[in-house]
């Protein structure tokens, strides 16, 4: 059982069929995966595979902004009426919210490197809370959009809305719908991404109260967390892109 | 390893407040009549808070890949010609 408690990778030589069973004896350990060399190889390639990932998600929602942009342009007046129709306070709260999210996550990773069992379930729990406040308040103005008949469909009405800084001229009902046609499908798209994040923490949140997290292995705290911090990002910008659009009296 | 990942949780704090300050700043902003700056000014801000949340949040600072570097800067990239492209064709059209 010599070949047990040798390290990957074996020489070439020593690769031989029969000896592989060997290889995976008591010696080896349990959090490393077969195919990497070490701990650290096994840490990278699974951060580079995360943030490949999030450039496809950054694509994604991209082709979202780049529409949101077309059309802001060619129709700001009713973009900028529509977007007086949202509710700043509650925006503003969510962004607030996430952000101390996205705290709670980075200390809860803080906790997992170095062996604070409390901290770090403590953390997950709070993200996990703060996750439902996001969107607990989204319900909220989701709701408030239905009430008012701003959900785009047949009932959609937006009758007699001034432009602002244009007194007498009505905003065109067809074209304020486009601007909440983009404020459904990218926020509720965010909104999807909000649900699978807080399935991931409660994920984590079992495995790390298994005790699976060790300061050497923590790797899917830090991969979850950079999955957090995305739609974080996300909402950063859809936040002044969606509810501040000229704003000012 | 690990050491090198993780900032002391001071600076996470630092950035939290930044983050929040940043947050209040842009809804400030937004009610000043800038013209056509205020959403430059709001697009400044929010890449602002983006990058704070990226280099120290999701560490890319103290990265010890480079190619986590190569993918971001790729994934910016990318973005900036998708952007730029759509309104270089849709800005030089001639809208009825």
């Amino acid at each position: 059982m010599a070949l047990a408690k040798r390290r990957f990778p074996l020489p070439d030589s020593q690769t031989i069929p029969g000896q592989t069973v060997a290889v995976h004896g008591e010696g080896h350990n349990p959090a490393l995966l077969h195919h990497f060399a070490e701990q650290q190889q096994q840490r990278d390639a699974a951060s580079l595979g995360m943030w490949i990932f999030l450039a496809t998600e950054v694509m994604f929602f991209g082709g979202l902004f780049c529409a949101y942009l077309i059309y802001r342009l060619k129709y700001f007046a009713e973009f900028s009426a529509a977007s007086k129709t949202l509710a700043l306070s509650l925006g503003a709260t969510n962004t607030a919210v996430l952000i101390c999210s996205s705290l709670t996550v980075v200390l809860a990773v803080y906790a997992a490197q170095h062996a604070k069992r409390s901290m770090l379930l403590g953390n997950l729990i709070l993200t996990i809370i703060l996750g439902f406040v996001f969107l607990g308040i989204k319900a909220v103005e989701y709701n408030e959009k239905f009430e008012k008949h701003h959900v785009p469909g047949p009932s959609f009405q937006f009758n007699e809305v001034n432009i602002p800084g244009h007194p007498g001229q009505y905003a065109n009902p067809s074209h304020a719908q486009i601007f909440f046609a983009l404020y459904f499908v990218m926020t509720g798209l965010h909104a999807l991404h909000m649900i699978i994040g807080i399935g991931i923490f409660v994920w984590l949140l079992t495995a790390a109260w298994k005790g699976r997290f060790t300061p050497q292995y923590n790797t899917p705290v830090e991969i979850g967390g950079l999955y957090w911090h995305f739609v974080d990002i996300i909402w950063i910008y859809l936040f002044p892109l969606l509810y501040l659009i000229d704003r000012h009296p | 390893m690990s050491e090198h990942s993780s900032s002391p949780l001071k600076t996470y704090v630092t950035i939290w407040l930044t983050l929040l300050a940043g947050t209040a700043l842009t809804v400030y902003a937004a009610t000043v009549d800038l013209g056509h700056f205020n959403a430059a000014v709001a697009l400044t801000i929010a890449s602002c808070k983006a990058l704070l949340v990226a280099l120290f949040f999701m560490h890319i600072r103290g990265a010890s890949e480079k190619l986590v570097k190569l993918v971001v800067i790729a994934t910016v990239f990318f973005l900036f010609i998708l952007l730029a492209l759509s309104m270089a064709d849709y800005g030089t059209r001639a809208w009825s």
